[in-house]
Order: structure tokens, then C-alpha cells, then sequence
């Protein structure tokens, strides 16, 4: 469907550049690409990690950081906030439609009680006619769809050829976030530590042999190893791996969610996310929040079920570590050529070096979500947090 | 750059109140199989996993006019709060449904009306079960039950049953055998017709059986009979109910033969049991709903109920045999007994697969169906799922089980691919 088109019209005849510098790019990431092993995948990663670099040294520099009191004043400037129609996208057919509706609901209940008028749609056939009919057209929207065709950049690119301004990154940063493995390399380029890994899709197995790859994964690699699918959230068809015996299972697993499997180094520390939301370039670094669960594992359980699971805001690190984590994100953010909001999750390691697992462009919102948790323990307040989101979105009249 | 890196640590408990929950709601947790059903429900997706009742040809403009004179005359009352016991004349309605399985001696004082059967089995458990108590139960068993009996701690010890249902002679060993090990057996909780989810019939022959074990040994059977006229060919079985009245707490339900909206079943207990569910009734949901109640009688005042009922069995036969048929032609190689009535197909996949585990990719294929690991408390069940062919058109239900045999045939490549060995005696 709209994955096919990885550029549309706006994006070639170049839409208004967004304060962030992120730069035109000509390195086009398609789905075929991210979908395709290694090779292929490391050369696009490059070209986007180099303009990530290019771009990134510029947009530090130019881009001061946000404060409470930026976002303070923003939200006070969302005057006419019941006469604007926003519309919150969420559902869709995804392995994580369920969680995709918790925060699209969260979302739109903190927006309404700051008194805009919201709407949700599902992703569905009825959705392309409410965004181009006068009489239900919004004037923006924030997609909240997680898993495939909503953080893969689908929506988004269906949403440019809408000429529908949008909350979050655009269709092709989108894609580049969403492929675990590309994700893992732009940011390896821009400086990041993240842990070894290799890609490799069941084909791999089916024609070289299942033992001699794994005996040469288990050579490289060893153990403990995390499998995961390279593609979607809420740690579904993730498994970690301590002895041999659980290898085939966990990929068994794993493959049942999708046709490639990252199969990466366990490294055990500090498990902690960061989330990041920016005003027109200008980054607000969330306090990193460390997650800490009684199996040491952050599984899908954990992560839906209001528990045992604790937070820490901030993350009990150092001054100095929180500092790293904190930049290691925004460098995550720039890198990948993220806009709006985003959630990174780090594994502190036992040097206190972070390890970047992933970056989110559709971060959960729902209660027990992260990013929310973080904004609350920083002292926000969510609905003017969002207000001032939707707002800075309102603001630069974004055609994309 | 952390927002204000001098501010303390704070701890934010996920839920602050996790050490306050009573040991019952240990099992009451959020799973990625549980998330993944969300999808069943979008049109793309066939859904071969729900137990919802087919209602597209329900009387709606009819029943509402009727609906409409009710409560012109009797809105005073259906907004009232009624009887724990049930509206009387539901209680004296339930009595000719209940003689075409053979239940003849009941009078409206024996009724007792719950909020559908799922809360009649959270009554019954609750006055006869404490923790760590048994209940015998087929195995595989109705999921519904075996929520109830996890939430009141109940050890639920399987039963062997076979196409013939429940197996005697396996009800009464295992009877003698909680026995020896000491355990309070507490009742034999069964569905004797159309089993959920095995599809079996407990055979004529053995009923007169299995309530003489259950009388020699003094367990309570707990009789749980919501598809009982749905047979595809009309024919109705004697209740357990009908060959014992001391023994038998029988509970059928309005669900699936009318609609489940409603939310109106009954039970029919002997005098002691019956007094003690009328308090638990009353304490834990004060009365029924005379509303719904009210619904189900001018439904049954002013239509011709059975001819409804003969419709939907005709309709039900006709998806299962649409079934049956796609089952022939997609998945040779899989194993299952035709039902003679009722929603669901017990589905045995070839070795090596494990049905939980397959779901995500059904779902990316978009069909659904509940793993058999859910019809079990111990794990097992993984080998077999549930298909209900009482929602979708026949049409729909072959393109659900043409997309279930190219997940089955994906997962077997991969399963065959990482583990040979574990499917091996299989073709
Ligand atoms: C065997 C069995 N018992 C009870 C129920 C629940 O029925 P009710 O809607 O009356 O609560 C069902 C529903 O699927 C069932 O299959």
C-alpha cells in the first residue's frame, strides 16, 4: 500500500524544511531495503548516517535546548485550542493494535481535558475519505499507531501526500528507525556504542545449514544472546537466550513475528530509556528513567501489566553517566533524523558506557508507558506538555 | 542534558499497589496472546476465535416495538431493583425449555436467574470451594470455568474424555484417587453437549453412569448446558439434570440460543444449594438485571422461539459442514471429530507445532483462533486449538481456513527447519 511509495511528490519537489536542519535527503531508504540483509542494509545505513552527521553537528549547535518555562509559554500560546480539529490515528492491524489504542485513547483524553477537540479514527479503509473530505479534514494529526505500517513510516507517507501536517518523524526517518539493524548502524556511525549483533533472515538458516550457523554465532557471539525480531515493539517474539538449548526455540519465536532475526550480544547493566520531545528543532531531554524488574527482564508482561516493575527518574547513574545517556540519545535522535518525539532505550553497561538498543518514533503513551512516566516524574504536567507539542507542530505550518 | 539533573531519584512503583493484591489476582495478568486478539475483531481479519452467537437474523424492528409497549407499561418495574431469586415469570418461562432435554420435576422456586452462566459458576464455586479444594473437570476444559476456578484457588483435576464425552470408568478412578491423597473432592464440573472447546457429546449410554459414580462417591456434579439445543439435527439429550435432582446442580443459559447481550442464565439447584446461591447472588450482584430479564421474557412471550432456535441450528450445521469441507480440502493432514451441534471444531495440528506459539503468525495472515493451551490450567494443549465456526459466513470461514493452512505450513517449514527431530512421527 503506501509502503511503495518511498517518494512522493512533496518529498521531490522538497517540502518546507524543518527548523531541525534536517537536510533533503537523496538516500532513499525503502521498505525493500530494510527489509533486505546485511549488505544492502549497511550501504543505506552509511549514506543516512553520513547526512545524519552532516546535519546533526549542525542542528546541536543552532538548536537550544528546551525548558519547562519554553514549554510553559508555548502551551499559554494555544489560544484557540477548541477550534482546532486534531486527530489521533491508532489501532491498525498490528501485533500491537491493543497497546496502539491504549495510548491513542491516553493521548486524546490529556489533549481534550487542555481543551483542543480530538478525534480518533482507526486504520482502516474509512480513514483515507475522513482525511480529504472538508468536512472532517484535521487540521493536524498525531499518528499513534505502533508496529508495522504505523512506525514504518507508512502513515506518515500517506499523511505527506495528504498534505496533512503530523506529529513525529517524517515516512524515511521513520523506516530507518523502525529496522532494528539499520537503527543499530546509523547510530554505530554517529558514535554510539551499541551491542554485536548479526542480522539474519530464516532463508540464511534454510540454505546454509541451521548447525554450522549457529555453531559459528555461538563462536562469534556467544552467550547470553537476545533474539528479537528485526522489526516491531513491546518486546513481542523477544527471547532471551543463556544456554544452547533455548537457541532454536527463541528463533522458532522469533520468526514467527517476522522474517528476520537480530540476534544480539545480552549486556547486562542498567536498563534505561530516554525520551526525547522537540519544539520546532529546539530538544526537550526527558530525565533518563531506569527500569527494573523483579526477573530482570522487561518482557511484554511487564511492560502491559501494571506490576512489580519500578522505575527510577532519573536512572540511579552518576552526574556523569546520566549526562552520557541523556547525549547519546539526542545523538540517537539527530542521527536517525528523528523529529518531534522519540524514545530510546539504552543498556547502561557494567563501564558505564550506553548501549543503544533501539529508537522509537512511536513511543507507548499509554499508563504505564515511559515517556509519560518521565515527562510526570520531571514534573509536567501532560496535557500542556502535549498542548505544547501540538502547538510548536501548529506553529510551522508543516505541509509534511 | 537531563531535563533538571539535581532532582533525586525518584521511585515509581508501576502499580503502588502490587503488594496489597490478594493471592486470587496473581493470575490475572496482561499476555501477548491476550494482545493480539485485539486484531480479531477488525473486519480483514477472519475470526475463527470468539463463541459469539450469529444475530443477523434476529427480529430487531419487531423486538423493538415490543421492547417499546414494555416499557411504556412496565418501566416502572425493568428500571427497578428486583428479586435476588429472578423475575417470577423468567423463572416459570425456563420450564418448558427445560423439558425438551427431559427435566420435568422443577418448579419456579427452584430457578435461580444469574448474570449469564459464567457468573452462576463463580457462585457455585464460591459456596462449595475453598482454596486448595478439587473439582473434576474434562480435560480440555471450557476457559471460562477454569478462570473461575484459578480465582478461588481451586485445584481442577482433568478428567479423561473421549468423542463419547466424559469417560466413566476414568471419573471414577480419578475420584478414588484424590481420595487416597486425602483432597476434598468438591464437585465434577461438566458440558455435557457440544462441548466447549472439544465439540464432544457425552453419549446416552453413559449419563445413567457417570451420575451413579458421582452418587456412590458423593460428588456434586455441576452440569453446564448452553448449546444443549443446538444440535444440528434437532435431537435433544436427556439432561444429567433429568436423571437426578439431589445431585445435580444444572446451569443453562440464554446466550447462545437468544443472545448473550443480555446476560440472563439460570441454574437449578437442590433446596439447600439453591438458598445459599440466592444469598451469593444477592451479595455479590444485589438482584439480576430486571431489564434484561424483562427483554428475554417478551422475546419469549411474542416469538416463536423454537422455529428461531431451528433457523440458527440450520445455519450453524451449514457452517459447520463449511468447515468440515475446508478442513478436508486445506489441512488433510490435521486431525478433528465433527461436532453434531454447537460452535466449536477441536483442531489437532501435526506434531512439532506448538499452537501458542504459531498465533502471532496467524495473525499477520489475518486469521485467528484460541490456542488449546487455553482449555488447559497445566500447560498442555499446545498441540490442538479451538475454531468456532459460529460467527462467520461459510464463505469466510474457507478463507479462514485456506490462510490457517498456509500459517500451519510456514510454521511447520521453520519448525522443521530449527527442530527435525520434534515432528518426526508425523507426515
Ligand atoms: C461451556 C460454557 N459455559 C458457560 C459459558 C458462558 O455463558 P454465559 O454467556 O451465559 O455467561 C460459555 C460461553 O462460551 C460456555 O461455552
Amino acid at each position: 500500500m503506501a509502503a511503495k511509495h518511498s517518494k512522493t511528490p512533496r518529498q521531490q519537489t522538497g517540502g518546507k524544511t524543518p527548523a531541525t536542519g534536517k537536510a533533503k535527503t537523496t538516500a532513499s531508504v525503502t521498505m525493500t531495503t530494510v527489509a533486505s540483509p546485511d549488505a544492502t542494509a549497511a550501504t543505506a545505513a552509511g549514506e543516512v548516517a553520513k547526512r545524519a552527521r552532516r546535519t546533526s553537528h549542525r542542528s546541536t549547535r543552532e538548536s537550544t535546548p528546551f525548558t519547562k518555562d519554553d514549554v510553559l509559554s508555548l502551551a499559554s500560546k494555544a489560544t484557540k485550542r477548541a477550534d482546532k480539529s486534531l486527530l489521533v490515528i491508532c489501532g491498525g492491524l498490528s501485533h500491537e493494535r491493543d497497546v496502539s489504542i491504549s495510548s491513542g485513547h491516553r493521548v486524546q483524553g490529556f489533549l481534550e481535558e487542555a481543551g483542543w477537540t480530538v478525534h480518533v479514527h482507526d486504520m482502516d479503509s474509512s480513514l483515507l475519505p475522513y482525511l480529504t473530505d472538508e468536512k472532517t479534514r484535521p487540521d493536524l494529526v498525531w499518528p499513534l499507531l505502533h508496529g508495522a505500517n504505523g512506525e514504518d513510516g507508512s502513515i506518515r507517507d500517506v499523511l505527506e501526500m495528504a498534505e496533512l501536517p503530523y506529529i513525529g518523524s517524517r515516512a524515511k526517518a521513520s523506516r530507518t528507525a523502525w529496522s532494528k539493524p539499520i537503527a543499530k548502524n546509523v547510530v554505530r556511525m554517529a558514535g554510539l556504542h551499541t551491542p554485536h549483533s548479526v542480522t539474519l533472515p530464516e532463508s540464511m538458516f534454510r540454505e546454509l545449514g541451521v548447525e554450522p550457523v549457529i555453531d559459528m554465532l555461538l563462536g562469534s557471539l556467544g552467550l547470553p544472546l537476545f533474539i528479537k525480531p528485526t522489526m516491531g515493539g513491546s518486546a513481542m517474539g523477544c527471547t532471551m537466550v543463556t544456554e544452547q538449548s533455548q537457541l532454536t526455540q527463541a528463533l522458532i519465536n522469533c520468526f514467527a513475528y517476522g522474517d528476520v532475526a537480530l540476534i544480539e550480544q545480552a549486556v547486562t547493566g542498567t536498563e534505561v530509556s530516554v525520551s526525547i520531545l522537540e519544539f520546532d528543532g529546539h530538544p526537550l531531554v526527558l530525565p533518563p528513567l531506569e527500569i527494573w524488574t523483579p526477573s530482570g527482564t522487561y518482557d511484554f508482561e511487564a511492560r502491559s501489566t501494571p506490576g512489580p516493575t519500578e522505575f527510577y527518574v532519573p536512572a540511579r547513574l552518576d552526574a556523569k553517566t546520566t549526562q552520557a545517556v541523556s547525549d547519546a540519545a539526542l545523538t540517537a535522535h539527530r542521527a536517525l533524523g528523528l523529529r518531534d518525539i522519540s524514545r530510546t532505550d539504552f543498556i547502561v553497561d557494567a563501564q558505564g558506557q550506553p548501549q543503544f538498543l533501539e529508537s522509537n518514533v512511536a513511543p507507548g503513551m499509554t499508563d504505564t508507558s515511559l515517556l509519560p512516566q518521565s515527562a510526570l516524574a520531571a514534573g509536567y504536567n501532560l496535557p500542556e506538555l502535549y498542548t505544547a507539542l501540538v502547538q510548536s507542530v501548529l506553529n510551522q505550518k508543516r505541509t509534511d | 542534558m537531563a531535563d533538571d539533573p539535581n532532582i533525586a531519584s525518584k521511585v515509581i512503583k508501576n502499580d503502588p499497589w502490587y503488594s496489597s493484591y490478594a493471592t486470587r489476582a496473581e493470575q490475572m495478568r496482561a499476555s501477548e496472546i491476550r494482545a493480539l486478539f485485539a486484531v480479531a475483531n477488525r473486519p480483514e481479519v477472519v475470526s475463527l476465535a470468539g463463541g459469539m452467537p450469529y444475530l443477523g437474523r434476529m427480529p430487531f424492528d419487531k423486538l423493538a416495538d415490543q421492547l417499546g409497549d414494555m416499557l411504556r407499561s412496565k418501566g416502572q418495574v425493568a428500571w427497578q431493583y428486583g428479586s435476588a431469586q429472578g423475575d417470577p415469570h423468567l423463572r416459570e418461562d425456563v420450564l418448558p425449555i427445560m423439558e425438551l432435554e427431559g427435566i420435568k420435576d422443577v418448579q419456579p422456586d427452584d430457578v435461580v436467574i444469574v448474570n449469564g452462566s459464567q457468573s452462576g459458576l463463580d457462585l457455585i464455586t464460591r459456596i462449595m470451594c475453598d482454596p486448595g479444594d478439587v473439582v473434576l473437570a474434562e480435560a480440555p476444559n471450557y476457559v471460562g470455568a477454569l478462570g473461575v476456578f484459578q480465582s478461588f484457588q481451586v485445584d481442577v483435576v482433568n478428567v479423561a474424555m473421549d468423542g463419547d464425552g466424559l469417560i466413566p470408568e476414568a471419573l471414577e478412578e480419578t475420584i478414588l484417587e484424590q481420595r487416597r491423597q486425602g483432597k476434598a473432592v468438591k464437585f465434577l464440573y461438566t458440558v455435557p453437549n457440544f462441548h466447549n472447546p472439544a465439540g464432544a457429546t457425552m453419549s446416552v449410554e453413559r449419563r445413567p453412569r457417570v451420575i451413579e459414580i458421582a452418587r456412590k462417591y458423593h460428588v456434586l456434579i455441576v452440569e453446564d448446558n448452553p448449546y444443549g439445543l443446538l444440535a444440528f439435527d434437532g435431537q435433544t439429550y436427556p439432561a444429567l439434570r433429568s436423571y437426578d435432582s439431589e445431585g445435580v446442580v444444572y446451569l443453562s443459559s440464554f446466550s447462545k440460543i437468544i443472545a448473550p447481550g443480555m446476560r440472563v442464565a439460570w441454574m437449578v439447584a437442590p433446596p439447600g444449594i439453591r438458598q445459599k446461591l440466592v444469598l451469593a447472588n444477592e451479595s455479590a450482584i444485589l438482584c439480576p438485571s430486571n431489564m434484561s430479564q424483562m427483554t428475554i421474557t417478551t422475546y419469549l412471550d411474542n416469538f416463536d422461539w423454537k422455529s428461531q432456535i431451528n433457523d440458527y441450528r440450520g445455519m450453524y450445521k451449514e457452517r459447520c459442514d463449511a468447515m468440515d469441507e475446508a478442513l478436508k480440502e486445506y489441512l488433510p493432514y490435521c486431525s478433528w471429530l465433527k461436532p453434531k451441534g454447537g460452535f466449536y471444531i477441536w483442531l489437532q495440528i501435526p506434531k512439532g507445532l506448538n499452537a501458542k506459539d504459531m498465533l502471532p503468525r496467524a495473525i499477520t495472515a489475518k486469521v485467528a483462533y484460541v490456542s488449546g493451551t487455553a482449555f488447559y490450567d497445566n500447560g498442555e494443549g499446545a498441540d490442538h486449538m479451538r475454531l468456532s465456526f459460529c460467527y462467520p459466513t461459510p464463505d469466510r470461514i474457507r478463507e479462514g481456513i485456506r490462510r490457517l493452512s498456509t500459517v500451519i505450513e510456514n510454521e511447520l517449514a521453520t519448525v522443521r527447519l530449527f527442530e527435525p527431530d520434534s515432528g518426526k512421527e508425523r507426515g
